[in-house]
C-alpha cells in the first residue's frame, strides 16, 4: 500500500516539474469549450442545451490528450521496467500512475468546468451536477484511457492512435455523464445517471491497472 | 416468379436507387474484398519464393 | 480430442487443413448466397408498409450479424492466443478483421439507403445503427494498432487485448446508448421495428447470413494461409511448397 502512495507522490512530484504540460491540457479544455459556441452561435437557449454536451467532449478530450505520457516518459529512462520487475503487485503500481493522472488531468477539469459552464449560461444545479458527473467520470477515462496508452507504448501515432482505441470505449462514460446534467435540467432526476456512472466506476478501477499490466507487460517484452 | 418483366425488376416499386444502391455496395465490397485477398497471396508467395531463390543456389 | 485441437493449431498443419476447406466453404457460400437473393428478390413478397424497398434487409441484417459474430470470434481467438501463446491465434483475430469492418460498414451503408426511402433521412441515431456505428470504430481501433506496432508478436498480443476489452465493453455500449436513444425521443422511427415478417422473408434473410457467414469462413482461411506464409517464410516446410517453389519473383 505505501509503494502506491510512493508512487502517487512520486508522479504528482514529476507532473509538478513540467507543469506546461499540465497547464496545456487545462487550456485545451478551456479552448474547445470556447470554439463551440464561436462554431454554432451565442443563442443562450441553444448554449444552454448543448453545454453540457460540450464541457463533457471537451474534458474527454482533454484528457485524451494527457495519456501519452502517462507511461512515456518511465519507458524511456527505464523505470516503469524497474516496476514491472518490482515484487510490488504492477496492478497496484499502475493505479497509482493512474490515480496521479487523474489528481493532475482530470480533477482540474471538475473545477474548471463549472466555471465554463457559466458561460454557456447553466444554472447552477447545472453546474453542480456537472462537477458531480465529472468527478465520477474523469477517473473512468483516465482508467480506460490508461490502457490505450500501456498498449501503445512507444508506437509511432501515439496519441491519435490512443483516442481512436479509447474513445469508443469511453462512449458510455459520455453519455450517463452529459446525460446526468440533461436529466436534471428536464427535471427528470440524475439519480440514476449518478449511480450508472458509480456503477461504471469501481469496475474500472479494478479492471483497468489488470488490464494495463497486462498491457505493459506485452509491450515491455 | 413475381415478376412480370425485367424492367419491372429493376424498378424495384422506385426503390431501385437505394435497394440496387445497397446490393451493389455489397458486390463491390466483397469483390474487392476476394481480389485484395487473392492479389495480396500471390505478392507473399512471390516474396518467399524470392527467399527460396536467394538461400538454395 | 484436445490432441487433434493442439495437432491443427501449428501453422503448418492448419495451412493444408485451410487450404482444402476454402474452397468448399467458398462454393456453400455461392449456392447459399444464390439460394438467398432467388428467395428475397423472385420469391418473397410485397411488404404492405415498405414496398420493394424493404429487399434491403437481405444484405442489411446479415452484414449486422455477421459484423457482431466475426467480433465475438475475433475475441475467442484473442482469449486463446493470450491464454495458451499460440502463433495461429493471432493470424486467425487478424484474418478476421478486415471481414467484420467490411461487413461494419456495408450494415451502416445499406441501413442508411433503407432509412432514407422509410424515414426520409439518411441516417437517425437509433440504438442499432449507433451501435453499430461505434462497433465499426472498434474494428478501426483493432486494425489501426495492430498495424502500427512492427513487432509482430507484440502487435498480435496488443491487439487481442484490444479486442477482449472492446468485445467486454460492446454490451455497455450497447445498453448506454439504448438508454440515450429512448431519452432522446427525437428519433420517434425505429429501424428495430421490422415489417411483420413473412415466411419467405425470413428464410431470405437466413439464408443469406449463412451465405455470409460461408463466406467469412472462406476468406478467413484464405487469409490466414498468406499471413502463415507471410510468417513463417524461412522454414523449410514453406520453401517446400510446390507453390513458393514454383512461384515467379
Amino acid at each position: 500500500m505505501s509503494a502506491f502512495f510512493a508512487l502517487v507522490v512520486r508522479d504528482l512530484r514529476l507532473a509538478f516539474r513540467r507543469k506546461a504540460e499540465v497547464l496545456s491540457g487545462l487550456f485545451f479544455f478551456v479552448v474547445v469549450a470556447a470554439l463551440f459556441p464561436l462554431a454554432i452561435g451565442p443563442e443562450p437557449a441553444t448554449l444552454r442545451h448543448i453545454g453540457p454536451g460540450v464541457l463533457w467532449i471537451g474534458a474527454l478530450l482533454a484528457s485524451m490528450l494527457t495519456l501519452p505520457r502517462l507511461f512515456e516518459n518511465d519507458w524511456r529512462d527505464g523505470s516503469l521496467e524497474h516496476m514491472v520487475l518490482s515484487p510490488h503487485p504492477l496492478g497496484l503500481l499502475v493505479l497509482g500512475k493512474i490515480t496521479a493522472h487523474w489528481l493532475v488531468a482530470g480533477l482540474p477539469l471538475v473545477a474548471l468546468a463549472p466555471v465554463l459552464g457559466l458561460q454557456f449560461d447553466l444554472p447552477p444545479d447545472a453546474l453542480s451536477m456537472l462537477a458531480l458527473s465529472l468527478l465520477l467520470g474523469t477517473p473512468v477515462l483516465s482508467c480506460i484511457g490508461a490502457i490505450g496508452a500501456a498498449l501503445t507504448l512507444g508506437v509511432r501515432g501515439g496519441g491519435v492512435l490512443i483516442a481512436l482505441l479509447v474513445l469508443p470505449l469511453c462512449v458510455p462514460v459520455l453519455v450517463f455523464g452529459a446525460g446526468a446534467v440533461e436529466a436534471l435540467g428536464s427535471g427528470l432526476g440524475a439519480q440514476a445517471h449518478v449511480s450508472l456512472l458509480l456503477a461504471m466506476l469501481l469496475p474500472a478501477v479494478f479492471f483497468s491497472p489488470w488490464a494495463c499490466s497486462a498491457a505493459l507487460r506485452i509491450a515491455l517484452e | 416468379m413475381r415478376w412480370e418483366t425485367w424492367s419491372e425488376f429493376w424498378f424495384m416499386g422506385g426503390y431501385a436507387w437505394y435497394v440496387w444502391g445497397s446490393m451493389g455496395m455489397t458486390a463491390v465490397l466483397l469483390i474487392f474484398e476476394m481480389v485484395q485477398a487473392r492479389q495480396s497471396h500471390r505478392r507473399v508467395l512471390a516474396l518467399a519464393s524470392a527467399q527460396h531463390s536467394l538461400e538454395s543456389p | 480430442m484436445t490432441m487433434r485441437w493442439f495437432y491443427y493449431a501449428a501453422p503448418q498443419t492448419f495451412y493444408g487443413l485451410a487450404g482444402r476447406l476454402w474452397p468448399w466453404l467458398a462454393a456453400v457460400a455461392l449456392a447459399l448466397t444464390v439460394a438467398g437473393l432467388w428467395v428475397g428478390f423472385a420469391m418473397a413478397p410485397t411488404d404492405a408498409q415498405q414496398g420493394e424497398g424493404y429487399r434491403i434487409i437481405f444484405v442489411h441484417v446479415p452484414a449486422s450479424w455477421m459484423s457482431m459474430v466475426i467480433y465475438l470470434a475475433m475475441a475467442f481467438w484473442s482469449v486463446l492466443g493470450l491464454t495458451f501463446n499460440t502463433r495461429l491465434s493471432g493470424m486467425m483475430t487478424r484474418a478476421l478483421a478486415p471481414t467484420g469492418a467490411l461487413f461494419a460498414f456495408l450494415s451502416l451503408w445499406t441501413g442508411a439507403l433503407w432509412g432514407k426511402p422509410m424515414w426520409g433521412a439518411w441516417w437517425v441515431w437509433d440504438a442499432r445503427l449507433t451501435s453499430e456505428l461505434i462497433l465499426f470504430f472498434l474494428y478501426l481501433g483493432y486494425m489501426a494498432l495492430t498495424s502500427a506496432i512492427d513487432d509482430v508478436r507484440r502487435a498480435d498480443r496488443a491487439g487481442a487485448l484490444i479486442a477482449i476489452v472492446g468485445a467486454i465493453n460492446v454490451p455497455i455500449i450497447y445498453f448506454s446508448v439504448k438508454w440515450w436513444n429512448t431519452l432522446h425521443q427525437g428519433a420517434s422511427v425505429s429501424l428495430t421495428r421490422s415489417p411483420s415478417m413473412a415466411q419467405l422473408m425470413l428464410w431470405g434473410m437466413l439464408l443469406m447470413a449463412l451465405a455470409m457467414w460461408a463466406y467469412t469462413l472462406a476468406i478467413v482461411c484464405y487469409r490466414v494461409r498468406t499471413l502463415i506464409i507471410e510468417r513463417e517464410c524461412h522454414t523449410d516446410w514453406v520453401q517446400a511448397l510446390p507453390e513458393v517453389a514454383g512461384a515467379k519473383a
